[in-house]
C-alpha cells in the first residue's frame, strides 16, 4: 500500500532468541533457537498478521517486542531509534499488549477502574480525578457500560474482560498494539465483536497492530500485511490480499489449504505436510521446511534458502531463487 | 460508529463483593466459632485486671491448694481454687492468656516477615536466589525446633522476649515454603506479564499484583504458626526453659502442677483445657479463612 510514503514505525533487525534447555538432570544444556534471525518492518497504521503453527516462535517474538524478554542478538527499533532490553518503561508507553486469555490477564483482586487506570498510575500521568475521567472515556470507547467500573473481573463475561484488557492497553495512547491471539479464548459470537472493535479503534486512533494468530480467517479479515513464520523464521511476507490470492512459499500454501470449511461434506483438508513438526532443538539442515515440503529438491536439504524480495514482500525459498537450476 | 454493547441479559445482577463475603463468613460455622472464641480470649487477656479480682502474684500460704468450685471444700472467693503457693488460679489463668497470645502473635509476626520475604524472593526471582532459599529452608527443617529452642534459651536465659525471638527465628520455614509455591503459581499468569508490559516496577508487581492474590495463604499459615508457637511456648515453659516463674503462663501452671497431678488433676486440667480451647479456636479460624478465601468457594 503506502509503503514508500510512511517510514516503518517498528523494525526488527535480525532478532534471535536462544534458550538453554536441559533435558534430564545431568545432561548439558542444549540451545533451543526459538527465533533464528527474524527481520520485520511494520509501517505506521498497518496491521501485520503473524501466522504460523504452535511453537514456531510467534509468542516469543511478542514477548521481545513487549520487553518481557531480551533478544539474544538483534535489535528492536521504534521510529528508527533502538530500544535497549532494559528500557521497559520507555517501551511500555509506545507498545502495549492485548493477551490471549482475558481470564488470566486481569488481576482478580483489582476493580475494573483500577486495572484500566494502572498504566496512568505507573507512569505518573495526571492526578486521581483526571485518571478516573480517562477511565470513563476508555470504557465508553471500548463499549462497556459505566457501571462495570467498580466491579471485579469475576463479574464480567469473557468478551467484556477482553474489552477491559483493550481499554487498559489503549489508555496510554500507544502507537503499536501487540495482539497475541486476542480472540482465540472467546466464543465465536464474541470474537467478531472484539475484532470489529479492534478494527474501529485502529481507524479512530490511528493504531498499528501486530496481530498474532493462527486463525487465518481472522488475519484475512483484519490484516493489511501478513508474515508467515516457520520454526523461528519468517518464510514469507507480503501484503495480505496478495498473499491470500497467491501464496508463494510451499508452507504458506499448505497453511491456506489447511483452513477448515464449514461444509461437512468436504473431508478434513490434506495439507501434504506429512512429517510432524520438527524438534526445534535440532532443526533440519538447509531449508528448515524441507522434510515436510512436497516440492523439496536436493538443494533444500543442504543450503539455506535464498531471501527473494518480490513485489511488496519477500519469500525465503529455493523455488523462487535466482540460482534455481 | 456502531459499537456493540454486550447484552444486558448476560450480566446477571450480582450482590456486592462485601455482601458476598459477609455471607460466606457467617455461613461457615467453624470460622464463626473460632473468631468468637478467639475474640473472647483476647478480651479476657486485655481486661484481665478487671476480671481476675485477685493479684496473680499474691501468695497466701494459709489458703494453699483450695479446690475449684465444683469440688467440696471450695472457697467462693477463689472460683478455680488456688495453687501450691495459695495464688488465685483464675487470676493466673486470665493473666496467662496474655502471655500465650503475645507470644503467638509476635512469634508469628517475626517468622511471617522472614519467611514471606524469603519465599516471595525465591518464587519470583528463581534461579540462584531460589537455590539459596531452598537450601536455607532445608537447613532449617533439619533442625529440631524444641532442641534448638531449649539450647538457645538455656544459654540466653528464659524470658518473654527471648522466647518470642527464638520462636520467631525458628518458625519461618512453613511461611517460606508456602509463599514460594504460591508465588510460583501466580508469577507466570498473564496479568503479571501485563503489569510488566505496562512498565510496573518489580516492587509494584510483587506488592500490588502478586501479594493480594496470595495473601489468603499467608493468613492461613500465620494462624497455624501462631497456634504452633503457643504450644511450643507452653512446652518450653513446662520444661522450665520458657517464660520464668512467677510469671503466670499456662505452661508454667502445668509444670508446677505436675507433682500434684495424681491427687489434684484439676491443677493440670484447667490450664490444659484453656490451652486446648485457644489452639482449637485459632486453628478453626485459619481453616475457616482458607475455606472462605479459596477461589473455588466464591459465589
Amino acid at each position: 500500500m503506502s509503503e514508500q510514503a510512511t517510514a516503518s514505525i517498528l523494525e526488527l533487525a535480525a532478532i534471535t532468541k536462544t534458550y538453554q534447555v536441559k533435558q534430564g538432570m545431568f545432561a548439558a544444556a542444549k540451545p533451543l533457537h526459538a527465533l533464528g534471525g527474524v527481520s520485520l518492518r511494520i509501517n505506521r497504521k498497518d496491521v501485520v498478521g503473524l501466522v504460523g503453527e504452535s511453537g514456531c516462535g510467534k509468542s516469543t517474538l511478542a514477548k521481545i517486542l513487549l520487553g518481557l524478554e531480551a533478544p539474544t542478538t538483534g535489535k528492536v527499533l521504534v521510529d528508527g531509534a533502538e530500544i535497549g532490553p532494559r528500557e521497559r518503561r520507555l517501551l511500555a508507553r509506545r507498545i502495549q499488549p492485548i493477551f490471549q486469555d482475558p481470564y488470566s490477564s486481569l488481576n482478580p483482586r483489582k476493580s475494573i477502574e483500577d486495572i484500566i487506570a494502572l498504566p496512568l498510575v505507573v507512569h505518573n500521568v495526571g492526578d486521581h480525578a483526571s485518571r478516573m475521567q480517562a477511565v470513563t472515556k476508555m470504557l465508553d470507547l471500548v463499549g462497556l457500560p459505566a457501571r462495570v467500573r467498580r466491579g471485579y473481573p469475576s463479574q464480567l463475561s469473557g468478551g467484556q474482560r477482553q474489552r477491559v484488557a483493550i481499554a487498559r492497553a489503549l489508555i496510554m495512547k500507544p502507537e503499536i498494539v501487540i495482539c497475541d491471539e486476542p480472540t482465540s479464548a472467546l466464543d465465536v459470537s464474541v470474537q467478531s465483536q472484539i475484532l470489529n472493535l479492534l478494527g474501529d479503534l485502529r481507524q479512530e486512533l490511528g493504531l498499528t497492530y501486530l496481530f498474532i494468530s493462527h486463525n487465518l480467517a481472522v488475519v484475512e479479515h483484519l490484516a493489511t500485511r501478513v508474515a508467515v513464520m516457520y520454526l523461528g523464521q519468517i518464510v514469507e511476507e507480503a501484503p495480505a490480499a496478495e498473499l491470500f490470492a497467491g501464496p508463494r512459499h510451499p508452507y504458506t500454501q499448505a497453511l491456506l489449504d489447511s483452513v477448515l470449511t464449514p461444509d461437512p461434506a468436504l473431508s478434513v483438508p490434506d495439507t501434504h505436510l506429512g512429517a510432524a513438526y520438527p524438534n526445534p532443538i535440532s532443526p533440519p539442515s538447509g531449508c528448515r521446511f524441507h522434510p515436510r515440503c512436497a516440492q523439496a529438491r536436493a538443494a533444500c536439504k543442504t543450503t539455506p534458502p535464498p531471501h527473494v524480495v518480490g513485489a511488496g514482500g519477500h519469500v525465503d525459498c529455493h523455488l523462487y531463487g535466482a540460482a534455481t537450476n | 460508529m456502531a459499537r456493540t454493547i454486550d447484552t444486558i441479559a448476560e450480566e446477571v445482577r450480582t450482590p456486592s463483593p462485601v455482601a458476598l463475603l459477609r455471607r460466606r463468613i457467617f455461613g461457615h460455622y467453624g470460622l464463626v466459632f473460632g473468631i468468637t472464641v478467639l475474640l473472647v480470649i483476647v478480651l479476657i487477656a486485655l481486661f484481665a485486671p478487671l476480671l481476675a479480682g485477685h493479684d496473680p502474684y499474691a501468695q497466701d500460704l494459709a489458703a494453699r491448694m483450695k479446690p475449684p468450685f465444683w469440688m467440696t471444700g471450695s472457697d467462693p472467693d477463689h472460683i478455680l481454687g488456688t495453687d501450691h503457693l495459695g495464688r488465685d488460679y483464675l487470676a493466673r489463668l486470665l493473666y496467662g492468656a496474655r502471655i500465650s497470645l503475645a507470644i503467638g502473635a509476635f512469634a508469628a509476626l517475626i517468622s511471617g516477615i522472614i519467611g514471606t520475604a524469603m519465599g516471595v524472593a525465591a518464587g519470583y526471582f528463581g534461579g540462584r536466589i531460589d537455590l539459596i532459599v531452598t537450601f536455607l529452608i532445608n537447613v532449617r527443617l533439619a533442625m529440631p525446633v524444641v532442641l534448638v529452642a531449649l539450647a538457645v534459651v538455656a544459654v540466653l536465659g528464659g524470658s518473654l522476649q527471648v522466647v518470642v525471638c527464638v520462636l520467631g527465628l525458628l518458625l519461618w520455614d512453613r511461611f517460606a515454603v508456602v509463599m514460594r509455591s504460591s508465588v510460583l503459581q501466580v508469577r507466570d499468569l498473564e496479568y503479571v506479564n501485563a503489569a510488566k508490559a505496562i512498565g510496573c516496577s518489580t516492587r509494584r508487581i510483587i506488592l500490588s499484583e502478586i501479594m493480594p492474590n496470595i495473601a489468603n495463604n499467608l493468613i492461613v499459615v500465620a494462624t497455624l504458626e501462631m497456634a504452633h508457637a503457643i504450644l511450643l511456648e507452653a512446652a518450653l515453659s513446662f520444661l522450665g526453659l520458657g517464660v520464668q516463674p512467677p510469671t503466670p503462663s499456662w505452661g508454667i501452671m502445668i509444670s508446677e502442677g505436675k507433682q500434684m497431678m495424681l491427687f489434684e488433676p484439676w491443677v493440670i486440667a484447667i490450664p490444659g483445657i484453656a490451652l486446648f480451647i485457644l489452639v482449637l479456636a485459632i486453628n478453626l479460624l485459619g481453616d475457616g479463612l482458607r475455606d472462605v478465601s479459596a477461589p473455588e468457594n466464591k459465589g
